[in-house]
């Protein structure tokens, strides 16, 4: 494992599924009464969030408290915040403050990096989201879900995605889970198709390892699990798209859709899902859909990455894995 | 007045000479010229040339003198072997009317360190909707023959047509930056591969090709001249190429850091490399050099964008765009024109100093290196080579892609009318 994690594509095969198997032990722990661990007791962390993102802020809150780790929350949305040197500004005043992590979430592709590589700071960074490029733990937990949902609880262990066929579907243009996922997904053996509209696809994604598609209908029908994206209905206005209406027709998940998945297909969605543009009422409550289980899921992937970047060498609860071994030979 | 004579230098590259200069002018070029009562400055192997103009320098004052003043940035220019910039005019106030444009003008006499010609904007406030007094500022002290919006694109096809045809009266060239506003919303670098990967909003080639397209149609269509601020792409070049081939009045300028670096140096997510046009691909770099080489390009100009360090020690969004240029400009041309065999010194005076002198219409600079002349002029040690280190600019700000990197050549004196301004590679 590197010093931070910045974006998906820094993840070896190996630290990616030390990280799926870690966070299987982790799990664990929310079965217990008392769901915490003393693994980080002493240790700061900061959730430093320049972008409104409750969702994200809650699920990292929770993973550092679950490991005992003091936790500070700096929420700076809008306002004077926004100029650019205060990242620099807020960092050196978390270096002062002696902070071992800072979970980033900003609106600039790029912020997490800078803050990692400029010698503002010298804690572990952990981006939770910038701009239109990463948010890394989301992939992991995405394939998280899909491991255990394809592969299997305790089977998975170990195991990666090999040959599973994962269809993403939406705004990939603007995209930072869909990009992290690809990443991650091409990393762990998976195919990866995209599925949309050609303006929303960015130049270039010909040279992405993953497979482009402008038509869902023929996809469906070969995919282990269908991961919906949210479009923001201002993408209309901004010609994206023509209609609300024709973006449902030709991109949108109903029950009719669903029924071309193979049986064992699952739907994905990282949230907060908009019933009726992407994914329909009849999709979302399905059983086949894995929304409220991501969320779950989240928790246990950003307690494994917060444990496994601040230096836990050894396994966090259970036993040692078969992979901690081409770990530390992986490592760089 | 007092002489000096610069013994055994290459000019413009050739076998090397004396050269006499008598007061403001060159008085001899020959071998084995008298020492007597002159200075004399050992030009052993080094390269000579006419001191160098860049028709497109930012120099921040009025407004940003935080960034540079007309002082700093003239004191830049000299250590670079400039003896004559153009000053664009997105200042604050914008160098919209005769009264700006003749201070900026004035104090670059004052100072005496390289001739400042200041560049007008071609519409009120740059907001591209109003005619500014052209008229007027050529009729000023500063007789400004350049206007341009840098900065902002003459986006507005008609007020493009009415400035072309309007600075016909008095034989004006109008700059463009072209950049269609529309396809380069929330644009932070060049759209591509690297940008899809790094999630940074694409600044499309097309952006600029489609203006530059129009405009040589429109300046064909009103018999004009038209000026295109830093080429990017290959495509711009072939469409300056076709326009040639055609009689079209068009000329065109590339910035060094366009000649040498590309977009893949924006993984680092490093603000240093942001700048306007973009840094653009491998393919687009090697079409730059061949342009410049073949003449389709005809000028090289710095784009010289000063930023105080606060500006750019932030994260990408955020941080200003360009970077700055005079003092490392010859380095970048010899490294990638010149040691590449593209150009030879002689290129490189017509590419650096006499066409561009001969666009902006600035009499006195890009004259031949011969008796009877204007003595500015700059001595190039070819043979030198060391990594950049910002901390010995005279430019006020720091911005400079190249830190730490190795480049050839060093300017070690430049004359502007006889005067030295830079001797030994150190500031008079
Ligand atoms: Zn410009």
């Amino acid at each position: 494992m590197q010093r931070h994690l910045i974006s998906a594509a820094d993840l070896t095969r190996d630290d990616a599924v030390l990280i799926l198997d870690t966070a299987e032990e982790m799990a664990r722990v929310a079965d217990r009464p008392i769901k915490k661990l003393p693994t980080l007791r002493g240790r700061t962390v900061v959730n430093l969030f320049f972008e409104d993102s409750t969702r994200t802020r809650i699920s990292f809150e929770a993973a550092e408290k679950r490991l005992s780790a003091d936790v500070i929350n700096f929420t700076a949305k809008g306002s004077s915040v926004s100029k650019g040197e205060s990242l620099k500004d807020t960092a050196q005043t978390l270096e002062a403050m002696g902070v071992d992590a800072v979970v980033i979430r900003h609106s600039a592709s790029g912020a997490p990096y800078r803050l990692a590589t400029s010698g503002w700071i010298d804690a572990a960074v952990i981006n939770a989201g910038d701009g239109t490029h990463q948010h890394p733990t989301q992939a992991l937990l995405d394939a998280f879900t899909m491991r255990r949902r394809l592969v299997g609880r305790d089977a998975g262990l170990g195991q990666d995605l090999a040959g599973k066929r994962i269809t993403i579907v939406g705004d990939v243009l603007h995209s930072r889970v869909a990009r992290s996922n690809v990443d991650l997904l091409h990393t762990l053996g998976a195919e990866v198709t995209l599925v949309a509209p050609p303006t929303l696809l960015p130049v270039g994604v010909e040279t992405w390892p993953c497979a482009v598609s402008y038509d869902l209908d023929s996809t469906l029908p070969k995919s282990d699990a269908v991961m919906m994206l949210r479009v923001q209905r201002e993408r209309m206005n901004a010609a994206f798209f023509p209609t609300e209406r024709e973006y449902s027709r030709r991109y949108g998940l109903d029950g009719e859709r669903m029924a071309r998945m193979p049986e064992h297909a699952i739907v994905m969605h990282p949230g907060p899902m908009v019933r009726g543009m992407e994914i329909t009422a009849e999709v979302a409550d399905s059983d086949r859909c894995t929304v409220v289980e991501q969320v779950a899921n989240g928790v246990s992937i950003r307690m494994a990455v917060l444990y496994l970047l601040l230096g836990g060498n050894e396994p966090a609860v259970a036993h040692p894995s078969p992979s901690s071994e081409s770990r530390t030979t992986e490592e760089k | 007045m007092s002489k000096t004579l610069i013994r055994g230098a290459k000019v413009l590259g050739g076998e090397p000479q004396d050269v006499l200069i008598d007061g403001t002018v060159i008085e001899a070029v020959g071998s084995g010229l008298p020492t007597e009562g002159a200075e004399v400055v050992e030009a052993d192997g080094k390269v000579l040339l006419p001191g160098l103009v860049d028709l497109h320098t930012h120099l921040r004052e009025p407004g940003r003198e935080d960034s540079e003043t007309v002082l700093t940035g003239t004191r830049a220019a000299a250590s670079g072997g400039y003896t004559s910039v153009f000053a664009m005019a997105n200042t604050f106030p914008v160098a919209d009317t005769a009264g700006v444009v003749e201070q900026v003008w004035r104090l670059g006499q004052q100072y005496g360190y390289c001739d400042v010609q200041p560049i007008g904007a071609v519409t009120v406030g740059l907001e591209g909707a109003k005619l500014a007094e052209l008229g007027a500022m050529y009729e000023s002290a500063a007789g400004v023959t350049v206007f341009s919006d840098d900065g902002k694109c003459v986006h507005d096809a008609q007020i493009m047509r009415r400035a072309l045809e309007y600075v016909k009266a008095f034989g004006g060239v109008i700059a463009q930056h072209a950049q269609e506003p529309r396809l380069t919303e929330g644009a932070e670098m060049n759209e591509g591969v690297v940008s899809a990967e790094l999630g940074l909003g694409g600044w499309p080639a097309v952006a600029e090709e489609s203006i530059i397209a129009r405009d040589v149609l429109l300046a064909e269509h009103v018999g004009s001249r038209v000026h295109i601020c830093h080429l990017s792409t290959a495509g711009s070049v072939e469409i300056v190429r076709w326009a040639k081939s055609r009689g079209i009045q068009v000329t065109a300028e590339v910035t060094p850091h366009h000649l040498l670096l590309t977009d893949e140096l924006v993984r680092t997510y490093n603000p240093v490399y942001k700048v306007n046009p973009p840094l653009r691909t491998e393919r687009d770099v090697m079409a730059l050099r061949e342009a410049l080489a073949d003449g389709t390009i005809d000028i090289v100009a710095t784009d010289h964008a000063p930023h105080p360090h606060e500006d750019k020690d932030c994260e990408w969004a955020a941080a200003a765009m360009g970077m700055v240029g005079l003092e490392t400009a010859l380095s970048v041309v010899q490294e990638t024109m010149v040691d590449t065999g593209l150009l030879d010194w002689a290129g490189v005076a017509d590419r650096m100093s006499f066409t561009p002198a001969r666009i902006g219409r600035a009499t006195g600079h890009g004259r031949p290196v011969s008796a009877g002349e204007p003595a500015n002029l700059t001595l190039v040690d070819t043979a030198y080579r060391g990594r950049v280190d910002p901390a010995g600019f005279a430019s006020r700000s720091r911005n400079t892609p190249y830190e730490g990197r190795e480049l050839p050549g060093r300017v070690t004196h430049t004359w502007l009318r006889g005067k030295a301004t830079l001797v030994d590679g150190k500031l008079t």
